[in-house]
């Protein structure tokens, strides 16, 4: 009887052991969407799960505002996902694992993601921390329904920022709209046309520059733009600091016939706007010296804090793979960031909205339009201390509790601020 | 019911019998005392004085990174930053100017919050106290706002106040033009009062129903007999028998307005520009929300309101005991 009793409780024993090392590995992705993308990699990964049985990834899907105040908080704590789909690329790059060891080809990584890998990795650092999901350009939107009701032309490819304005405000005039034009209140979305007036935010040591007459001219006209109110007051001035503020529900409601934002409202605009009215992207309108648009995107990284890198590696190169993001490309509408993906541009976008395919067409026309200084500011690391400065000032000049020469003022200590308690 | 528990709580009571008189023979009365404390002392250590002492080391330190060992020793840097000022009555001229427009904006929202909800919670107290129809139903229906969340509170209002909201739709309904209620500065410092008074008026209210309740009738009906005036039965006996509970609404009313942060936050945003972001909000963007955070001045500033929220509550029990001694 005691013989019995033993040798079950053995065999019981090594059942458990047996059940623990066969249990699924799990790996967390934190990931937020700005359309459907969150669906597409659902249905991804879930193949992912079919193909490798010994991994489970468990798939956190969450607002951008949590990954841009929460997560840092997170990983600062030494936490956090196993992945995480950012766009604070740079800012956090210290926390992003390097895949190098773990992955089953690093040659084909550095082949199709090479030229953005800088952007997600520390300076100075080979590593391989993940992959951008996306490439992504900033650039306006046009209702051209409204436009044709209000009987103006759109203005032409290379209209200065005083020309959309100005239409944009006919239009809004005519159609008894709230306002013009709305911008997202962001300091990356600012910062294209504040390029677009000459401004070169990086000094000559790669420290941040001093506020120049660029940001000074932009921000001068944003701040009497937004006072005259051709600019959506609500988007600016309805918070505090640098909070994020996306104004695509009022381009969605068509409560303004002129949006700035970026390519990745593409897949929303057609998901949401549907065909209520036509709408068209416009580029990046012109400043007195460039065009440019701002490159970004997000990407989707490696946390370095997981427990299981090996299985964490295996759902980056899946996901990486070409296949997959040629079809994650082509579900989700954006631009792709797979090198061999963009090369061979035989992308069949899944759409039946016809607005789509000519949007995504403009945004990769305007990419030859991108300037050096616009370019280096993805893997530069105190772009966020200068977004921060921008957003905060502005909104401040915008509520008109301080003048311009305040707010340029406040900009520059603020960086500096910023630069000395990065040092302390 | 009572009859099935009580032989298993006697049990129990007896099981710890003999350990307990063991123990209050060894540790004597006293050692009786801290054991009993003893729990409560480990969870008020756990979750005030540990956290309040790692406030204090965070406020000595700088950088970025969120652990302490990380973080580098700066002395009262953090303080001194925030109370660098050329005058501190204008923001302007400090180096953290956010800081001091998020005191001021306090101040202001304090100072008027807390007489506006006092006023508001008395009249809807004395009205309740009175002989009126549905009575019950009236004092739910004055209590309710008290039971939401404060993020329901603040979405609530934020749909009627919008642009596209509720108020604009009759305003247009009615044939008046929009406003944009939100933008406006003025409007929206007075809203987020508006709110934070309708949210909390019930609970005071009930505080000063209970006191007005207390009071004898027959005081009242002896005032009667005597021809006095309401005006002067409400100055003369209402006032002074109200006092403590009045007393204890003011304190409370005013550290809960120190406080105010969520529904504001979800309404307003802190906007217009800078307009009603008061002192939570500065130490929660400081210290996280914003992209590039700030603990140690987060910590810094959590403890000079702190520092204000200890003065108060001093003054409400030396006020308490002034009162009494009277």
């Amino acid at each position: 009887m005691k013989q019995a009793y033993l040798r079950g409780t053995v065999i019981a024993a090594a059942l458990g052991f047996a059940s623990t090392a066969l249990a699924a590995e799990e790996v967390r992705i934190m990931w937020y969407s700005d359309g459907n993308e969150g669906e597409v990699v659902a249905d991804l990964l879930k193949r992912f799960e079919e193909q490798n049985p010994d991994i489970t990834v468990a798939l956190d899907n969450v607002s951008y505002q949590v990954v841009k105040e929460q997560l840092p908080i997170t990983l600062e704590a030494g936490g956090g996902p196993d992945i995480a789909r950012v766009t604070d690329l740079k800012a956090l790059a210290d926390h992003w694992l390097d895949l190098t060891p773990y992955l089953a080809d690093k040659a084909y990584w550095d082949q199709n993601y090479g030229e953005q890998a800088d952007w997600l990795r520390p300076d100075g650092s080979d590593a391989i921390t993940g992959f951008m999901t996306q490439i992504t350009l900033t650039g306006g939107f046009a209702n051209k329904t409204l436009f044709d009701q209000a009987g103006v032309a759109l203005p032409a490819a290379g209209s200065s920022w005083d020309q959309w304005v100005e239409a944009a405000q006919q239009v809004a005039t005519s159609q008894q709209l709230p306002a013009a034009f709305a911008m997202d209140r962001s300091g990356h979305r600012m910062s294209a046309p504040i390029i677009n007036f000459g401004a070169n935010y990086i000094g000559a040591d790669g420290m941040p520059a001093p506020v120049d007459a660029g940001v000074r001219d932009y921000v001068g006209k944003l701040v009497g733009w937004t006072e005259g109110g051709q600019n959506l007051k609500d988007v600016w001035v309805s918070a505090a600091g640098a909070s994020y503020r996306a104004a695509a529900e009022d381009f969605i409601n068509a409560q303004v016939p002129l949006y700035f934002s970026g390519s990745w409202q593409i897949g929303n605009f057609s998901a949401k706007i549907g065909d209520n009215f036509d709408w068209v992207a416009i580029g990046n309108p012109c400043g007195p010296k460039s065009c440019s648009g701002i490159p970004g995107g997000a990407g989707l990284v490696a946390v370095k804090y997981t427990q299981h890198p090996e299985a964490v590696a295996k759902v980056m190169d899946y996901l990486a793979s070409e296949p997959v993001m040629r079809e994650f490309t082509q579900r989700t509408l954006f631009i792709p960031s797979n090198a061999a993906v963009r090369a061979a541009g035989d992308l069949e976008y899944v759409t039946t909205d016809p607005q789509v395919q000519p949007a995504l067409d403009a945004f990769n026309a305007d990419v030859k339009n991108i300037t050096p200084e616009a370019n280096a500011l993805p893997a530069w690391k105190w772009a966020t201390a200068y977004y921060t400065a921008l957003v905060t000032r502005t909104g401040q000049a915008m509520a008109g509790e301080m003048s311009l020469e305040d707010a340029f003022a406040r900009m520059d200590s603020d960086i500096a601020e910023q630069v000395a308690q990065a040092a302390q | 019911m009572g009859a099935v528990l009580a032989a298993p709580a006697g049990l129990l009571a007896h099981l710890f019998d003999a350990p307990m008189r063991l123990w209050q023979r060894i540790a004597g009365r006293g050692g009786m005392i801290a054991f009993f404390l003893a729990p409560n002392m480990a969870i008020f250590g756990l979750f005030v004085i540990v956290p309040l002492g790692l406030n204090v080391a965070y406020a000595l330190s700088g950088g970025t990174a969120l652990f302490l060992p990380q973080r580098s020793y700066v002395g009262a840097a953090n303080f001194e930053r925030l109370l660098t000022c050329g005058d501190h009555m204008d923001p302007a001229t400090c180096r953290d100017d956010l800081f001091w427009i998020a005191v001021w904006n306090t101040v202001r929202f304090v100072g008027l919050q807390v007489v506006v909800l006092v006023g508001v919670a008395m009249v809807t107290a004395l009205i309740l106290n009175g002989k009126i129809r549905a009575r019950g139903f009236w004092r739910a229906v004055f209590f309710f706002p008290v039971l939401l969340s404060p993020v329901v509170v603040g979405l609530i209002w934020k749909w009627i106040f919008q642009r596209q909201g509720l108020l604009n739709w009759v305003m247009v309904e009615l044939g008046m033009d929009p406003v944009n209620w939100l933008t406006d500065r003025t409007w929206a410092f007075l809203f987020s009062v508006g709110i934070s008074v309708w949210a909390h008026a019930g609970f005071y209210a009930l505080i000063l129903l209970a006191g007005l309740q207390a009071i004898p009738r027959d005081i009242y009906e002896a005032a009667e007999m005597d021809r006095t005036s309401p005006g002067r039965a409400f100055r003369r006996i209402t006032l002074p028998l109200l006092w403590p509970n009045l007393l204890v609404v003011i304190v409370l009313a005013l550290i809960r307005a120190v406080q105010v942060f969520d529904e504001v936050y979800v309404l307003t945003g802190g906007g217009p520009g800078t307009s009603t972001m008061y002192l939570t909000q500065y130490i929660y963007e400081t210290g996280f929300a914003s992209s590039l955070r700030n603990p140690g001045v987060a910590a810094a500033a959590s403890l000079l309101m702190g520092g204000v929220l200890v003065v108060l509550t001093i003054a409400q029990l030396g006020l308490t005991r002034w009162r009494d001694r009277q």
